[in-house]
């Protein structure tokens, strides 16, 4: 394998570039050092499929290193009934769409702030912002574990008393940890929209408002589609925020449920199986539809640079 | 996964297609007179709510936490709140085991990913940055990974893993035998385990980042460095490598944060004990759970935001320095 590495580095010599139209013999060792790494990458995947519909019966039969036996979808009518992730998707749900339409509104309000306008502190605060994003969150655990503890609620909003165990206390959390990196983003973008646009707005006797609203935003619909797109999937994907605050199953979103079932059905390992690839799926289905927006998303700003 | 710190560069260091920042300065601090009060009191509205959420929950808790690292505290009553000093740092670094181990984990993941997951994400880049055939397809395969939590991560490697049914014991030819290694449960081989795991997708995000600074580099440089005669591996490392000096230092603060913040992966594997202990897994196993030890979690917090903020500081400096 390294000797082909090394083979397919010289075929990036600026030179083939240009001739690059006749796909053909030079790409050789690339193809086979790509195509080994795509099959290991893949491997993984197509283990936990294939594991996955797989009955258990069948398993216990042939073992799990072959390929006989029945094929079927049990395994998932399992998880998604008895195991619950019925429940942890809903939960999912509920946390994911108010986080990501909070964040994106108020990092969206926050950059057009800091990078139209210029006042005392508007970079200082930018820095925090995007300073706070960056911190490694068990930073931050005991203390908003116990300031949520320790904020009494009444019972009609919270079976708790408090702010544990409560959706509220994960989106809120989320919302303040993905608004730095939302604003960093958006007032980069907002920064590069030429000052004119506003300026015959204000003219014309346009608002703060009207300005943010009916011109900046517009202009910024790419940028909000591809954040949009990337905090769905972090929100969707956090683990650490509803473990430490909700220790209520029924109230777990999926990402961090999928450790119960670990542990209900300890060595069942068709239905965790069956788990994974459930939960993988609505990120497969952002992937497949939003792909553009979500890897515009991931290097937004860096592959403007 | 939650939050991949992602980071982009400040705009000014692109070039083209974007429309120009205009003229600057003056004019903007002119229009900041010309508003009303109408206008201030929407603006104070629009930076003062995000402020607050950030406040509240990112920046006094942070404080707090450095504040609770002094005390003792078991996390019921607040009139329980003792000072002790520096006691919880003195029994972190001398008296709780699991500590030193875990700092020479935390390095190990960080080697790890900045030895080999990041250079194999930037070789996949470049491979797939020529026209070869089927170039979009490679990339969505190695890319799939990315979307994925680590915690799934975690799992799908767990049916990898498994001792007597794991496929890669199966294809060892180990599994139901007395040599099967049981790769997340031994401590002498789970913590490469776990950092195989990771690289799978730490590996496929470097890949994308990569890919589209590549993008950026100017032609004419490589083919300059062509026309004097430079090797592939030259133009490589010599010229296109540097030009891409913003995504490399985004690639280096990336790496160093995501080695800090580990904690899913070995969370899910068996919380972070034996052969897997991490300080960020430490923070939380002495967080929750019976006896919690608030004052020692907060130091233990502390020393982490501490290591932190040297990238992040580094990270900051760099693309505010301009912006100012």
């Amino acid at each position: 394998m390294t000797t082909s590495v090394v083979d397919t580095t010289k075929l990036t010599s600026p030179l083939d570039r240009p001739s690059a139209g006749p796909v053909g013999k030079r790409h050789y060792g690339t193809h086979i050092f790509l195509t080994v790494m795509a099959i290991m990458w893949l491997t993984p995947l197509l283990w936990t499929v294939l594991t996955a519909l797989r009955p258990k019966s069948s398993v216990d039969k042939h073992g799990y290193f072959s390929l006989k036996g029945t094929y079927n979808f049990d395994n998932f009518t399992k998880a998604w009934n008895q195991a619950g992730l019925q429940k942890y998707f809903v939960n999912s749900l509920i946390i994911t769409v108010p986080t990501v339409i909070l964040t994106i509104f108020l990092a969206s309000m926050m950059a057009f702030a800091v990078s139209r306008f210029t006042w005392k502190f508007n970079v200082t605060l930018l820095v925090m912002f995007t300073a706070g994003n960056l911190l490694p969150p068990q930073v931050l655990a005991a203390p908003l574990f116990e300031m949520f503890k320790h904020t009494s609620l009444p019972y009609s909003v919270s079976d708790s008393g408090n702010l544990l165990n409560t959706y509220y206390s994960v989106i809120i959390v989320d919302t303040a940890f993905q608004i730095g990196f939302c604003t960093f983003v958006l007032s980069n973008y907002m920064k590069a929209l030429p000052d004119d646009l506003t300026e015959a707005a204000l003219v014309d006797g346009a608002g703060v408002w009207r300005q943010y609203i009916s011109i900046i935003l517009p202009l910024c619909r790419p940028a909000l589609a591809a954040l949009a797109t990337l905090e769905t999937i972090f929100i969707y994907n956090d683990f650490f925020w509803p473990l430490l605050f909700i220790q209520n199953g029924d109230r777990l979103p999926i990402t961090t449920g999928i450790k119960n079932l670990q542990g209900q059905f300890f060595q069942d390992y068709n239905l965790i199986a069956a788990g994974a690839t459930i939960t993988v799926i609505p990120t497969l289905v952002v992937y497949v539809l939003l792909q553009r927006h979500f890897v515009a998303g991931l290097t937004l700003g860096a592959s403007k640079g | 996964m939650t939050d991949l710190p992602l980071v982009g560069v400040p705009r000014d260091t692109r070039s083209k297609q974007a429309p120009t920042p205009s003229t600057g300065k003056p004019q903007r601090r002119r229009r900041v007179r010309r508003l009303n009060g109408r206008d201030k009191l929407v603006l104070g509205v629009m930076v003062g709510i995000p402020t607050l959420i950030q406040a509240v929950f990112v920046w006094i808790p942070m404080v707090l936490s450095i504040a609770l690292s002094f005390t003792k505290w078991n996390g019921l009553a607040l009139s329980d709140i003792k000072a002790n000093g520096l006691q919880n740092y003195k029994f972190v670094t001398q008296n709780y085991p699991p500590f030193w181990p875990a700092v020479q984990h935390n390095i190990i993941w960080l080697a790890f990913l900045a030895l080999i997951a990041t250079p194999i994400g930037l070789l996949l880049a470049v491979l797939l940055d020529q026209k070869i055939k089927g170039s979009r397809i490679y990339q969505s395969i190695f890319f799939t990974p990315v979307m994925l939590s680590l915690v799934l991560v975690g799992i799908i490697w767990q049916l990898m893993y498994e001792k007597d049914n794991g496929l890669i014991n199966n294809l060892l030819r180990t599994a139901n035998t007395s040599h099967a290694v049981d790769w997340y449960g031994n401590s002498k081989v789970n913590l490469w385990a776990a950092l195989v795991a990771a690289t799978w997708r730490h590996a496929g995000y470097i890949m994308v980042l990569y890919l589209a600074g590549l993008k950026g580099v100017d032609p004419s440089l490589k083919e300059a460095a062509a026309i004097d005669g430079a090797t592939a591996p030259q133009t490589f490392f010599r010229v296109v490598f540097p030009a891409m000096r913003p995504i490399n230092i985004v690639v280096v603060v990336i790496t160093i944060i995501e080695a800090l913040r580990a904690f899913d992966i070995v969370y899910i594997i068996n919380r972070g004990t034996n052969g897997l202990e991490l300080i960020s897994a430490l923070v939380i196993q002495n967080l929750v759970g019976e006896g919690q030890v608030i004052g020692v979690g907060s130091a233990l917090a502390v020393m982490l935001l501490v290591i932190s903020l040297v990238p992040i500081t580094f990270y900051l400096a760099r693309t505010f320095k301009k912006v100012d």
